[in-house]
């Protein structure tokens, strides 16, 4: 089973990007099962949600303490919330910043995880671009699929499709192919770093 | 036909496949997303013909299902927490009256302090009400409860409440399989009055009843609630054979024929539960779940059946009687009159609080050991609760418990979970 955690901000699409990332599994013929972290929400307030994907029914309905995968939508998170909190060592972590670990004062503290699935990805001004509104949801799953190779881009899309119409999707979609490009090229960046 | 959809939404389309012509609601979380989604169904004409009134409240909610039920309308509502409360007055008319009405309830704790979270204390403040209670554990069991809950509630005359866990189920997107238009139809008849207000064959509904059959009364929506413990089973069965999938009944059992031990629960829970016993089992522990999906009628027969055979049972329960202790234990210990078992009342998960597989392994192999307590509170925070206690001890003026509690706690905003 893969446990997956978002972080963000109330009105940041946080629950939004979850419900995707299931609609995503579940087009690839998966059983997925998203929730938010039920609280009253406000905007600018900490959110969470939480997503699991598995290959048979889940029926698990706890809260996800140790997840496999963290999205971090606002890295001014990173110093108010705990949001490394259970991640095993083989977890894969993606912040939305165009910064690095270190810049964002969270080098130290990562140092326990693989360094090759550590990834940051400016998903905010990627949404500005294509879409005109700073939601960078979808756009860290088209990152978040090119990090981990667990979904498709192309069914992310789809996902994309299913929850929005029209230019809103259209936008969401190249937003998140754009971040699917750029992760590809960090992560080739990082392989001939570590080959030279 | 399988779709990735929330819960809430799957509950607005099957009840959009039933064709309620009245549909009468007042948002309140966790329901909310349900009506809207109905409200949505009815104002693109998929849902027709369906009138969906906007009331000012809850009271006003059951009150409007009372008169379009009356008039003859396949009627719906639904509701929570405070609006079950706000509704309680017309609730009882309601069944008192003998209307078929289905009403979801998006369970979630009664305030104060005011609680939007999950737990059990709504429909179980209404049990005695006169209303079918059913408990689904996961999101193609309410949506499907749904549809057999139209079909039970106009056979027998009387309104069916389908419970089924605020934000934990009504929030959760997850793979359900949704019928066509066409099953439902060859399943759910249209509806056919056993009474109803016609102009052309005037009669009063609702007469005040003295105490010459006032009992009378009360004993036959007795009887009739009790011929749904046959009716709720057939039309599982029936349900189950169109739609090539076991939803509803009275209980469910899982890992139960050999168990010594045996955990008792309502809802959502049963799958951690389901999941935890798995894992328990592959330790050699002889244990299992039983869970309830028909709370009123309670099935005494059925339960009793199903635990006779085990030493110790132990029910886990959303609810709490303060001053007394479990809802849920309260009937499975009548069901198990004279019996000799260990008994053990674990409340859990009020308010919301997560309910984790740890915590109930661990919880359950205390239980194993007989070293539990018979009324436990699950992760109860002891060190909060005697700091309280402790302030109550040392001043009279000790202040308002939730607002200490909290500051106790501290700030919570900055915690993952």
């Amino acid at each position: 089973m893969l446990q997956v955690r978002i972080h963000g901000r109330g009105g940041q699409g946080v629950v939004t990007a979850a419900e995707m990332l299931s609609v995503a599994a579940f087009g690839q013929g998966r059983h997925a099962q998203a929730f938010p972290s039920f609280g009253s929400e406000r905007t600018g307030a900490p959110v969470v949600a939480f997503c699991r994907i598995h290959d048979s029914e889940i029926r698990l309905r706890e809260p996800i303490l140790e997840p496999d995968v963290l999205l971090v939508q606002d890295p001014t998170l990173l110093h108010q919330v705990d949001v490394f909190q259970g991640l095993g060592p083989d977890g894969y972590v993606l912040i939305n910043s165009r910064r690095s670990f270190d810049h964002l004062g969270v080098g130290e503290m990562t140092r326990r995880f693989r360094h090759d699935r550590l990834m940051t990805v400016p998903a905010t001004e990627m949404a500005m671009k294509h879409l005109g509104r700073p939601l960078p949801g979808a756009v860290l799953l088209g990152g978040f699929a090119a990090l981990s190779g667990l979904i498709t881009l192309d069914a992310v899309s789809h996902a994309i499709r299913d929850k929005f119409d029209g230019r809103v999707a259209e936008g969401n979609i190249a937003a998140a192919g754009e971040a699917f490009a750029y992760v590809r090229n960090e992560m080739e960046e990082l392989a001939r770093a570590q080959a030279d | 036909m399988l779709k990735q959809i929330e819960g809430s939404r799957a509950v607005a389309e099957a009840v959009g496949l039933s064709r309620p012509e009245v549909i009468c609601a007042y948002p309140i979380s966790p329901q909310t997303h349900i009506v809207e989604g109905l409200g949505e169904l009815v104002k693109s004409g998929t849902l027709a013909p369906c009138e969906f009134i906007n009331v000012e409240s809850e009271f006003a909610a059951m009150s409007v299902a009372i008169g379009a039920s009356a008039a003859g309308a396949r009627t719906y509502t639904a509701t929570a927490s405070q609006g079950l409360l706000f509704m309680a007055e017309a609730i009882y008319n309601a069944s008192g009256l003998g209307l078929p009405i289905v009403m979801t309830v998006a369970n979630r704790a009664i305030g104060a302090p005011i609680n939007i979270w999950n737990d059990h204390s709504d429909s179980m403040s209404q049990r005695d009400c006169g209303w079918i209670q059913l408990f689904a554990a996961h999101n193609q069991e309410a949506l499907d409860l749904h549809i057999q809950a139209f079909k039970l509630a106009e056979e027998l005359s009387m309104p069916v409440m389908v419970c089924m866990d605020g934000f934990i189920l009504t929030h959760a997107y997850e793979r359900v399989d949704m019928p066509t238009q066409a099953q439902v139809d060859a399943f759910l008849p249209p509806y056919e009055p056993r009474q109803v207000l016609d102009p052309n064959e005037p009669v009063s509904i609702g007469a005040m009843v003295g105490p010459e059959a006032f009992m009378e009364v009360r004993y036959l929506a007795h009887a009739k609630q009790l011929t749904a413990l046959e009716r709720i089973p057939q039309i599982a069965a029936e349900f189950a054979e169109r739609f090539g999938r076991t939803t509803g009944g009275l209980v469910r059992s899982y890992h139960c024929e050999d168990a010594e031990t045996i955990v008792v629960a309502l809802g959502s829970v049963i799958g951690t539960l389901r999941d935890t016993v798995e894992e328990l089992r592959r330790d050699g522990l002889k244990i299992g779940v039983l869970g309830i999906q028909s709370f009123r009628p309670f099935p005494l027969a059925a339960v009793r059946a199903a635990l006779q055979g085990a030493k110790r049972v132990v029910v886990l329960e959303k609810s709490f009687s303060v001053g007394l202790g479990g809802v849920v234990s309260t009937d499975v210990r009548l069901a198990l009159s004279g019996l000799q078992l260990s008994g053990y009342t674990v409340v859990a998960g009020l308010g919301g609080r997560a309910i984790t597989k740890a915590s109930l392994a661990r919880m359950l192999r205390e239980a194993l050991a007989d070293r539990l307590q018979p009324l436990t509170f699950l992760d109860l925070d002891w060190r909060i609760v005697n700091r309280q206690l402790e302030r109550e001890g040392a001043k009279r003026r000790s202040g308002p418990v939730a607002e200490a509690l909290l500051r106790d706690v501290g700030t919570v905003a900055s915690k993952v979970l």
